[in-house]
């Protein structure tokens, strides 16, 4: 089983999925602890765990990126 | 309270040892890995109720005092030093390149180390500045080793900026003393009397008597790294040796903290620092190429935790800082080790030109995977024991920005370093670059900051650390408890979905050429090219315009009234006798006017 093989990646990805899911279900068999009312919601941690990182990537690459950006010869020139 | 006379701080064994080294040739690599754990064996020797005085000028100096978070961070200090000293360690002898740059290298990071030891040691305040300014000194020392042009230049830069922070940091120190001098008070230069903390220092005040504590915040803030202030860091770290760079990423921002700690702990600015600090680590790190500086901006935003932590200022949250301080130092070293070991055998650094490693650098891989999962909080790592708590004392203090965000921040960095750091590095694409795992020393040292990771995360494993915060638990009491079943399991789905996210987003990840400018534009960039397109032509319009003045106009001048005879241009030039004949006249004048009636 090499790492590189398209055949392990899509592997990967079916674990990985399961995990996330099993992961979301799992919340129905603990007891949150809320400081705020949504985080204490299902699933709350997944969705904003994804949700966060989208937006920080969509900012920071079309945001901050667009303005700030430069070749990385930028200072030697 | 125990007072000894003479006896330095533990810190001053590094220093001294590393001054040392040089002199001691072939047995200064041994001895450079003795004198940390010496040092190591003097703080916890120390009796907790020792203080140390020595005279200076009409003043005395407190040169050791325990405060409550000494210890946590003068341990880790110690032990950082230990670790960076075996990761440099001159297996190539030290007649070869590498020796030479080691016989700098170490005895300024030695110094450098020794300094921030002694600053925890600190019970006044003009100590702490010293060996705080001392700290700047071996550090640039530890980036100008690495001996390459862009080390040169940007050490120049780090200098500049701390000697500038020093200063400010010295000017609130004297306006502060003068003031408690005038009311009347002793000795001005306890520390006791500079902790602003949340009673004194209101975060919004501006008044005249504020003067001293916004300086002083300034000039810690400019080495805790936070933005606009903090750009040093991204630039000046990753330019170090591959070992130097273990070594920066522990003390400059970690010694701030402490500062900040003892000074302003409950300042609620901090709060609003310390998230603007999460935040910014995060967006920067997302957009670089340079594996290093991807781990410098992630200082950045692991910093900012902490100084959140301290704006809240509950005993839970400054244990969270002095605790995650205590994490962050082991797995960022580790972190940077396993970069610097990949720097080393390939010589590469961007992660355009990497990927595939885990083919030949197993070792590194593991290490550098633990490191990231530390630098996550994922459980059974030191990171899901320590930061857990600053997110716990927001919640506690029903700070929903502040809970929000910090919680955002702990995503981001499973995005930006957890994951983007290990995959850009040795998986990604295949490089084709085959290189072994490093030398032993630093697979030892990796190895024993891996572990060190580990362990801090194992139920019950981490009391220890627990028992060393500035806030220990009471008797019969639990401190924290991290691991229930609804935290683990909130971590989890926090971090594997930002995961998700990064695959899924991983098009737009890709790794581009680029930097992204930082606020050291405006000294790298907008100052020289003031000074060349603006201030430079305009000095010298003046320059003319002053000779003018100075010779230009006289020679004119002179040429105007005196023309030489043989030429005659404007006047005809005068015998003595008509030159006596005018003055007469005008006299004359005058004589009349004068009895005029």
């Amino acid at each position: 089983m090499k790492l590189d093989d398209p055949k392990t990646i899509r592997l990967l990805w079916i674990v990985s999925l399961i995990v996330l899911a099993l992961l979301v279900i799992a919340d129905a068999f603990v007891e949150h602890h809320p400081h705020f009312g949504v985080d204490g919601g299902f699933g709350f941690h997944a969705w904003y765990g994804f949700a966060v990182c989208t937006a920080m990537v969509v900012a920071s690459k079309f945001v901050v990126g667009f303005f700030l950006k430069r070749r990385d010869t930028y200072y030697d020139e | 309270m125990n007072e000894a006379f003479g006896l330095p701080p533990p810190g001053v064994i590094l220093i001294l040892g590393g001054l040392l080294l040089p002199l001691l040739r072939r047995a200064a690599p041994a001895f450079a890995l003795l004198l940390p754990l010496l040092t190591l064996g003097a703080i916890w020797a120390t009796p907790g109720d020792l203080s140390v005085t020595l005279p200076f000028m009409d003043q005395s100096l407190t040169v050791l005092s325990w405060q409550p978070a000494t210890l946590v961070f003068s341990t880790i200090f110690a032990l950082m030093a230990f670790g960076g000293a075996l990761f440099a360690h001159p297996v190539t002898g030290l007649a070869s390149e590498r020796g030479q740059r080691w016989r700098v290298e170490l005895p300024a990071a030695f110094i450098y180390a020794g300094s921030a030891i002694c600053v925890t040691f600190a019970g006044d305040i003009l100590t702490l500045f010293m060996f705080w300014e001392l700290m700047a000194v071996g550090s640039t020392v530890v980036v100008w080793s690495a001996g390459t042009e862009g080390s040169a230049k940007a050490g120049l830069r780090y200098a500049l900026v701390h000697l500038v922070g020093g200063v400010v940091l010295m000017a609130g120190i004297l306006a502060h003393v003068f003031a408690l001098q005038s009311q009347g008070v002793p000795d001005p230069l306890a520390l006791s009397h500079f902790a602003f903390g949340a009673a004194g220092f209101d975060a919004l005040s501006c008044g005249p008597s504020d003067v001293a504590a916004w300086l002083i915040l300034l000039g810690v803030l400019v080495n805790a790294a936070a933005p606009p202030l903090g750009s040093w860091l991204a630039d000046a770290y990753p330019e170090a040796s591959e070992s130097g760079t273990v070594f920066l990423s522990a003390f400059t921002t970690k010694t701030a903290v402490y500062v900040l700690m003892v000074l302003f702990a409950g300042t609620e600015l901090l709060i609003y620092v310390g998230l603007a600090m999460a935040v910014y680590g995060i967006v920067y790190a997302i957009l670089e190429n340079d594996m290093r500086r991807i781990l410098a901006y992630s200082i950045v935003n692991q910093v900012g935790f902490m100084v959140c932590g301290i704006g809240i200022g509950t005993a839970m949250a400054l244990n969270g800082a002095a605790a995650h301080a205590f994490a962050h130092i082991i797995y960022k070293a580790l972190l940077l080790m396993s970069a610097g070991s990949v720097l080393y055998m390939t010589g590469k650094r961007k992660c355009t030109d990497l990927g595939g490693l885990y083919h030949s650098m197993p070792i590194t891989m593991v290490c550098g995977i633990v490191g990231a999962l530390a630098i996550s909080s994922f459980p059974l790592t030191s990171g899901f024991v320590t930061k857990s708590m600053i997110n716990q004392a927001a919640a506690d203090e029903h700070l929903a920005l502040a809970w929000f965000t910090l919680t955002a921040a702990s995503a981001g960095v499973f995005l930006h370093a957890g994951i983007k750091f290990p995959w850009f590095v040795f998986f990604q694409k295949d490089s084709g670059l085959r290189p072994p795992d490093p030398p032993w020393n630093m697979r030892a040292a990796m190895i024993f900051f891996a572990a060190l990771c580990v362990l801090l995360g194992i139920p019950g494993v981490y009391a220890p650390l627990y028992a060393i915060l500035p806030f220990p638990a009471a008797m019969g009491e639990t401190l924290y408890v991290p691991y229930t079943g609804a935290h683990v399991i909130s971590q989890l789905q926090l971090l594997l979905f930002s995961g998700l996210a990064f695959f899924v987003l991983l098009p737009v990840l890709k790794r581009t050429l680029t930097i992204t400018l930082d606020s050291d534009w405006f000294y790298r960039t907008l100052a020289p090219a003031t000074w060349k397109h603006l201030l430079a032509p305009v000095m010298r319009a003046l320059g003319e315009v002053r000779d003018g003045f100075t010779s230009g106009l006289p020679e004119d001048i002179k040429r105007f009234i005196y023309s030489p005879p043989q030429e005659g241009t404007y006047f005809r030039e005068w015998g003595l006798g008509g030159a006596m004949l005018t003055i007469t006249g005008i006299l004359f004048v005058y004589l009349v006017l004068g009895f005029a009636p």
